[in-house]
């Protein structure tokens, strides 16, 4: 299930959910649903009886992470992130790696961006694999209490519209120049590349400062490699007014994002299809696919779906199934031709 | 960590195991789709597509070239100076090479 959980389903259940995946997704984002022959390949997959599956030779595709290095010792591990680094590379097959501030987002980064330099370059020494430096634009954390300006989750249910909208337009002021100054900093030591990871989580502003300080920083460095990865399917209208050259971005599903995404000079587009708790990992990866291809077909820059925890059919649940992940990542690989995950 | 470990042995390239990195680097410094930066890689190491996935093939490839492995083996190639032949074979430009040269101040 969406959440983790073991169920049992028949032969008929399991097509039924493949079907009402695939048309929930193709009604919202008003794109084509799966064809015949795609719903019998994920089919296969999902009646495969064996607690793993992978793709074909020859279907493999680029990895790319949020927080990577931060996996190991949130467990607990006591490593560092040059260790962690060593480890992607070598233990695991990583075919990139990313590091970023424990905190995850621009603003908590740019107060330590010399000790974030100092072990980004001397991980770069002694690693072949290329390696980006990710944080969340995370708008949230410039509201008050945590940041400068009012709180937008404060005056909207006061009714005071017009003030929510214009702490929002200055918090983006502020997110952009956070993130060119330490995407900047980053690049200047080395990293391959900068990604900007759950971008839109607190909905249009946030896309809009991601998209805004993408456009800087490749005109600043035209070689620099940007991901930019999304938070949900759906951009949230938190203000509901703003626009990217002319579109307007609440509402944006999936394929529109990318188009702005491309737009701004963004290198690798990364969407994020969330996982419904109460439906069948089945039901989950037929829509998150659904979502998916159509970025893939009309996207002239790599796609890597996200795919981890609750996003791109991969259940809700704190240690994700192997058996609902292999699928879910063989499913995403095999059927949209994505270039990478 | 477990999602990491499902997706890298599900559907992952290898990395440094296979040609992963190689594959991956096209895609970062070039936009390259992942049909066009494996058909660039392979035919910049001189294999089959199919080969860029296979690590026994490519164990022997980067031995050769000297490209950087898994393993650590003294005397070879490993770290930055890995990514040194890795940016003069595939014709791109490895940032924290480029860096790297400047800061020893030769033109290479």
């Amino acid at each position: 299930m969406g959440d983790g959980y073991l169920t049992d389903m028949t032969e008929s259940e399991l097509k039924k959910d493949l079907e009402n995946g695939t048309l929930d997704a193709a009604t919202k984002g008003r794109i084509p649903s799966l064809s015949e022959d795609e719903l019998r390949h994920l089919f296969e997959i999902f009646s495969n009886p064996s607690r793993f599956v992978s793709v074909e030779p020859g279907n493999e595709v680029i990895l790319s992470f949020d927080g990577g290095t931060h996996k190991i010792y949130r467990l607990g591990v006591n490593t560092g992130r040059i260790h962690n680094f060593q480890l992607m590379e070598r233990a695991i097959g990583a075919d990139t790696m990313e590091t970023g501030h424990l905190d995850y987002c621009f603003k908590a980064a740019k107060t330590l961006i010399f000790e974030e330099q100092q072990e980004l370059e001397q991980a770069l020494l002694v690693t072949m694999l290329p390696i980006f430096y990710g944080a969340m634009p995370n708008l949230g954390v410039y509201s008050q209490p945590d940041g400068p300006f009012p709180n937008p989750a404060e005056l909207l249910p006061q009714g005071k519209i017009k003030e929510a909208r214009a702490a929002q337009e200055e918090t983006v002021e502020m997110a952009v120049r956070d993130m060119v100054s330490v995407a900047t900093s980053l690049y200047e030591v080395g990293a391959d590349g900068i990604n900007f990871d759950t971008t839109g989580a607190a909905g249009d502003p946030d896309f809009l400062a991601t998209l805004r300080a993408t456009r800087i920083l490749k005109e600043k460095y035209p070689q620099m490699c940007i991901e930019l990865g999304m938070s949900s399917e759906f951009v949230l209208g938190m203000h509901g007014e703003l626009e990217f050259d002319g579109v307007r971005l609440a509402g944006l599903y999936p394929q529109d994002q990318m188009k702005l995404a491309e737009k701004a000079g963004v290198t690798i587009f990364g969407p994020a299809i969330n996982s419904v708790t109460n439906k069948s990992c089945a039901w989950n990866v037929a829509r998150a696919v659904t979502f998916v291809k159509p970025c893939v077909e009309r996207g002239r820059i790599p796609v890597h779906a996200n795919m981890g925890m609750g996003v791109g059919g991969t259940p809700v649940a704190e240690y994700p199934p192997a058996d609902a992940v292999s699928r879910a990542s063989k499913a995403m690989a095999e059927i949209t031709r994505l270039d990478g995950l | 960590m477990g999602m990491a470990i499902t997706h890298s042995i599900a559907s992952g390239m290898g990395g440094v195991r296979t040609a992963g990195d190689l594959v991956g680097r096209m895609q970062m410094t070039r936009g390259m789709k992942i049909r066009e930066a494996k058909e660039y890689v392979a035919g910049k190491l001189r294999v089959s597509v199919a080969d860029l996935s296979d690590p026994v093939t490519m164990a022997e490839v980067r031995g050769d070239l000297d490209l950087g492995r898994i393993r650590s083996i003294p005397k070879f190639s490993k770290g930055i100076d890995a990514k040194f032949r890795i940016a003069e074979l595939l014709g791109i430009e490895i940032n924290c090479v480029k860096l790297f040269k400047q800061r020893v101040g030769r033109g290479f």
